[in-house]
């Protein structure tokens, strides 16, 4: 597995992707760090890949970013080709394909999230040896780990889309409390039939947590 | 329309002064030598019929088939060189399976007979190589529903409902003109092409022939396979009791 080389960016991370009826929530942090200095406090993780799919990144900046371009470009081609927008499915199969062939070489922890017309909503979690997963709702990136139990325990099907919403916002902001490697602000997304909604929450309105 | 090229037909990376590639006509010429074939496209599926003219009864029964299958929903029927065919379907499996391996998805129908349309025009381009002389008819059944396509030696390639190549293929398609395909279902189709496929063959040019029959459509669940014997054997019945009624008719017309 490759860990980061000298001088490369990590996004720590805290990401996240939650189904719903009719659309997905998808969440991240915005910490981005090269050892213990957080080279960018502000970062948009949540990167779109076509007009409904987006994808979470977690791990290498430059390789996720690299990555991500890449199935953007292969995601527009085949609009093109097939005269109709790809499916959630085909754009987390583009990531998986890169992810394995190269996972010597790549360090990035992806979540496909996004709706179209055949299958609905739905989320893809890559990981970091290029598996995929389709979930209901989907967790990743350093942050995760302190958050495990939380979303299972708080975690229900049949949530409605402001649930999801604060389901996210909760679970990405206790990571953020307890990850040295998350902070910042949390920056949602809802993907729908009708559009993306991008939505912001400051580090200072974050829910509170408890810090002891 | 028939007329040589002297002169300008040698090679296909040639115009003609009047605009015509006389290879790849040439090569539709080969087409129309072989037996025929047609595709059905109806409301649940679609079927495909060969007329495989043989040219000695040593031939063992149902071998040298000349339906294949190139990916588990895509049946290719072809008129024309067999041994093209066989290079063409060999291309047809590699591109599904190419596609498969990036998308994790079944190529769909346009998709498929897009690059073998690509895949047959570039031989047009070439002086080194020769054209393919096949007309390759495609079915499938893809997320957008029961798909036929027939692809020519020129590359060009459309939808159809119904298609015919070779031989056979005016009196083919004259008969499929007649039939109402988008309210039939596969099973009906089968009948039809088989009497079709009768119909059109000529006995007084080629004694032996068998019939060779497949279907993608629900009853197969999606996948390309032989119409099972059963079903043939009583579309081969149909097929010849109304060849019996035509003869019928014409013997009833002449005691009149």
């Amino acid at each position: 597995m490759a860990s980061l080389k000298p001088g490369e960016v990590n996004l720590g991370t805290t990401i996240m992707a939650v189904e719903f009826d009719g659309g997905v929530v998808i969440g991240a942090d915005s910490r981005t760090t090269t050892g213990p200095y957080i080279a960018n406090r502000v970062t948009d993780k949540l990167t779109k890949v076509h007009d409904r799919i987006y994808c979470c990144r977690s791990g290498s900046a430059a390789d996720t970013q690299a990555i991500a371009d890449i199935v953007q470009y292969h995601l527009q081609l085949y609009t093109a080709q097939h005269g109709e927008a790809p499916t959630v499915k085909v754009a987390a199969s583009l990531f998986q394909e890169i992810c394995y062939q190269n996972k010597n070489a790549l360090l990035a922890g992806i979540i496909v999230a996004g709706w179209d017309e055949r299958d609905g909503a739905s989320v893809y979690n890559v990981p970091l040896g290029g598996s995929l997963h389709r979930e209901t709702y989907s967790i990743g990136g350093s942050g995760s780990s302190y958050i495990y139990g939380y979303c299972d325990k708080v975690f229900r099907e049949g949530m409605g889309k402001e649930e999801c919403i604060e389901f996210v916002k909760n679970a990405v902001s206790l990571a953020m409390s307890r990850d040295g490697s998350s902070g910042g602000v949390v920056r949602l997304a809802v993907i729908t039939k009708d559009g993306v909604e991008r939505m912001f929450v400051p580090g200072n309105q974050l829910p509170p947590q408890y810090e002891g | 329309m028939t007329s040589i090229g002297t002169g300008y037909d040698l090679s296909v990376s040639t115009y003609s002064p009047d605009g015509r590639v006389f290879q790849v006509e040439y090569a539709q010429k080969a087409v129309d030598n072989s037996g025929t074939a047609i595709g059905l496209r109806v409301k649940d599926g679609v079927v495909l019929a060969v007329e495989k003219i043989k040219h000695s009864r040593l031939l063992v029964p149902d071998s040298n088939r000349r339906i294949m299958t190139a990916g588990r929903h895509i049946g290719v029927a072809s008129a024309g060189w067999m041994s093209d065919t066989r290079h063409l379907v060999q291309r047809t499996r590699d591109e599904a399976r190419n596609y498969h391996d990036v998308y994790k998805a079944d190529i769909p129908a346009k998709i498929i007979a897009e690059r073998m349309g690509m895949y047959i025009q570039a031989y047009t381009l070439y002086s080194a190589v020769r054209p393919f002389g096949v007309s390759t008819i495609l079915a499938s059944v893809d997320a957008d529903g029961p798909q036929l396509y027939m692809i020519e030696p020129s590359g060009q390639y459309v939808g159809y409902h119904g298609c015919a190549a070779g031989k056979g293929k005016q009196v083919a398609k004259t008969e499929i003109e007649k039939l109402k395909l988008s309210e039939m279902t596969a099973r009906e189709a089968v009948k039809e092409a088989a009497r079709i496929i009768y119909t059109a063959h000529d006995e007084s040019k080629d004694k032996l022939f068998e019939l060779e029959l497949s279907w993608v459509c629900d009853e197969s669940n999606g996948r390309h396979t032989r119409v099972p014997q059963d079903l043939v054997d009583e579309a081969i019945q149909h097929a010849e009791r109304s060849l019996d009624e035509d003869d019928d008719d014409e013997m009833d017309d002449d005691e009149e």
